[in-house]
């Protein structure tokens, strides 16, 4: 009885007794949230167009914010380190187009996914050759974003504490939302990309090149490693250790299927607070630490009901 | 024709300089086990400069040691345990005087291997605290002091400021460790204590793929509010902290960092904010010693080190460069017992089991104020010497207070103990043959 009282009224009683303490979960899970979405939208874009599952979507986000701070380290001003570091991003996808997806057209995906894990291994390795192995402090003061934080009195001597950057990681996050939905939606570009996505075979009969579209999407999605990196890396570092956390984006690929930007934003959303009203409310039960796997429990629940994710599109396959 | 003529020319010229050269030359191999790659390399870099750059000097300026030049090889582990047992594996057929594992994980590993294999292991400040029992692991060293001193001397600290051990009585302390070998070894004596004090002790870990995302650990802190916080991180866990904690405006002046957490860019990350954030610490800060100068002029001025000026002889450089101080120390003393200027293995671990490093030795290395004597003993594979308090002022690390002693007292029965327990469940467990050798 004692235990059902913990899992069913505590963790309520809890978020009553503490308002302050329940919104700032609830931020930070929206943060989080954020920063998951992101991530995914860079697996999204890639998938959509190629069908690839790009495993290098971690390492090009860290790549993306190493380039950038390496850049300004040299001597770059900020800006222009940030424009050079959109254009190194566009290289990459020309290579990446020419040198690893052109050669693989026709092949099976799992052959995709492994030059994939190839390219990981290979921007790794030139990372850590071209800019070392340290982490290093984002710029973010000298990129005009914002930095401190804002506290705000709620109740009783209760404190909810807004980090400027996490407010701007959202606002940035939204815009880049629209302008990709807008690119997608109403751009002659967006459509063959849709069109490609659909059926590619039906796309290149119609005179769309593969090639142009997969070099634009892989450098729509080092655009978006960029912004996570940058984001990212101002609450911690740039460090390698952050390509791991790129992972955290597959529940939420699961979430909101592979094919969905909304699924992305809202897939992002439902783990990142999803997880952390977990850890902190239920998560004492058993000891912390459900953090790591408790996003690919909600995953999954969500997949009993809707296999192809929130948003994904329903796969009908007739025999 | 061309690939016969390649492979004939490859083996020529391998039978070649094979014969010209004997496996183990006068020579002493010093293999340096490091992690320049990978999630922990912000804190691998410095280290592996310092540790690489002492040995260095030591040949620019002297020719070596006694006259034998030190051979220094470096193996990329990137804090990774199954690649540090390959490089184990392949430096012990290598005339490898002493493996500096510089990974709690590795040393775990290895521990077994070495006591076979008659390579000591020297794993400074970190691995097992247990191996401090010379009586039980004869080829193990982890001087100047085990994990569970430094738990000790962070909790005797935290006793000092509120008045005394009897006042930590329903405070709240909480650890922050990174989930991993390292992290867990120091739970043990915290635990105890807890029981012994009648402090709450509040564990908060930190999965190694976690690392730069905190912010749940860092609620739970804020929910919690715990009187102290202690932190066990490494590589990008401490600078995440750091800034975590500065986040939820945690008092920085009440939160203490193992020594491996004290690296500079740890506590920069936080910025102004991090401010008071201490650390403990068992070797001088700064560049201000002779030593550091013979480096500048020998190695870093020659163009033979990979350190980036702007941190050469930070805190974790300097701690690199104290590992290396006592494998040369250990390898001195090694010479004198032996009589040989080339030692061996068995002979070093005789030197590191003998090292006895006096104020006037300190002063002769010029590293008087850098670091306090120490002894080791048959028995006494740690030392378990005094630390000090670092604290961060925004730029840099500053002593705070004197040196002083881990709790030995309690600590050290809980070692033999723990030794004891180790030999049971790794049973049969070698009784110590090796002679306790002294001049």
């Amino acid at each position: 009885m004692d235990f059902l009282y913990l899992i069913v009224v505590d963790p309520f009683v809890q978020m009553a007794d503490m308002p302050d303490f329940l919104l700032q979960v609830l931020w930070e899970g929206f943060v989080a949230g954020v920063l998951y979405a992101l991530i995914a939208l860079g697996f999204v874009l890639i998938f959509k167009a190629s069908g690839v599952f790009n495993f290098a979507q971690g390492i090009m986000v860290v790549f993306a914010g190493l380039t950038l701070v390496g850049l300004h380290e040299k001597g770059v001003p900020a800006y222009l380190a940030l424009i050079l570091t959109i254009g190194v991003m566009g290289i990459l996808a020309l290579a990446v187009e020419r040198f690893v997806m052109r050669p693989l057209v026709n092949q099976p995906d799992i052959i995709l996914l492994m030059s994939t894990i190839g390219l990981t291994y290979f921007l790794v390795g030139f990372g850590e050759f071209v800019f070392g192995g340290e982490p290093k402090q984002m710029i973010t003061e000298e990129l005009g974003l914002p930095t401190g934080s804002t506290a705000f009195e709620i109740g009783d001597g209760g404190l909810l504490i807004l980090q400027h950057i996490d407010i701007a990681a959202a606002v940035i996050a939204l815009i880049m939302v629209g302008a990709l939905a807008v690119f997608f939606n109403k751009t002659r570009i967006g459509r063959a990309l849709r069109a490609v996505a659909d059926d590619h075979q039906a796309a290149l009969s119609v005179g769309i090149s593969l090639n142009q579209i997969w070099a634009i999407v892989w450098f729509a999605a080092g655009i978006v490693a960029l912004t996570t990196g940058i984001m990212w890396g101002a609450r911690s570092d740039v460090s390698f250790a952050l390509e791991i956390i790129a992972f955290k984006a597959l529940p939420v690929l699961i979430l909101g299927g592979f094919t969905s930007i909304p699924g992305a934003i809202v897939g992002g959303l439902i783990i990142g607070v999803g997880e952390k009203i977990g850890e902190i409310y239920w998560g004492p039960l058993v000891g912390g630490g459900i953090e790591s796997w408790l996003a690919y429990m909600i995953a999954l629940i969500f997949l009993l009901f809707r296999p192809q994710g929130l948003f994904g599109e329903r796969i009908i396959e007739r025999v | 024709m061309r690939l016969t003529c390649l492979i004939a020319g490859t083996v020529m010229a391998g039978t070649l300089v094979g014969g010209a050269l004997p496996a183990f030359a006068e020579e002493l191999h010093v293999p340096l086990f490091s992690y320049r790659t990978g999630p922990y390399a912000g804190s691998g870099i410095p280290i592996a400069n310092g540790m690489h750059d002492y040995l260095t000097m030591l040949n620019e300026r002297d020719g070596g040691i006694n006259g034998v030049k030190l051979r220094i090889t470096e193996c990329e582990t990137g804090y990774d345990t199954q690649k540090g047992v390959e490089c184990y594996e392949q430096v012990k057929g290598d005339g490898a005087l002493v493996i500096s594992p510089y990974s709690t994980g590795i040393t775990l590993q290895v521990i077994p291997k070495a006591s076979v294999d008659k390579i000591p292991v020297l794993s400074m400040a970190y691995g097992l605290s247990a191996a401090a029992e010379g009586n039980t692991f004869p080829w193990v060293f982890n001087p100047p002091d085990t994990y569970w001193d430094g738990a000790s001397a962070i909790v005797t600290d935290i006793a000092r400021r509120e008045g005394g051990a009897e006042n930590l009585k329903g405070k709240k302390i909480g650890y922050i460790f990174l989930d991993a070998g390292y992290g867990r070894e120091a739970i043990p004596l915290l635990e105890q204590m807890s029981s012994d004090m009648g402090f709450e002790l509040m564990q908060y870990a930190v999965p190694g793929k976690e690392m730069q995302n905190q912010s749940s650990q860092w609620l739970n802190i804020r929910r919690d509010k715990p009187d102290y916080m202690i932190m066990w991180g490494w590589g990008a866990m401490s600078p995440t902290a750091v800034k975590e904690a500065t986040k939820i405006r945690y008092p920085m002046d009440k939160f203490y960092g193992v020594w491996w957490s004290g690296g500079n860019d740890d506590a920069a990350a936080g910025g102004e904010a991090a401010k008071g954030y201490r650390t403990l610490n068992f070797h001088g800060v700064g560049a201000d010693y002779p030593f550091v100068a013979d480096i500048q002029k020998y190695v870093v001025d020659a163009g033979k080190s990979q350190v980036d000026p702007a941190k050469f002889a930070d805190n974790l450089y300097n701690r690199g460069v104290y590992n290396s101080m006592l494998i040369a120390e250990g390898i001195r003393r090694a010479q004198e017992l032996s009589g040989k200027t080339v030692i061996d293995a068995t002979d070093m671990r005789a030197g590191l089991e003998n090292l006895d490093i006096t104020e006037e030795r300190l002063k002769e290395m010029g590293m008087e104020g850098f670091a306090l004597p120490m002894k080791l003993s048959c028995t006494d594979h740690s030392g378990h010497h005094k630390v000090y308090v670092v604290e961060w002022d925004g730029k840099d690390w500053q002593k705070s207070g004197d040196w002083f002693s881990p709790d030995v007292d309690m600590v050290k029965p809980l070692l033999e103990k723990a030794a004891a327990d180790y030999a049971e469940s790794n049973a049969p467990w070698p009784e110590r043959t090796e002679p306790c050798a002294t001049n």
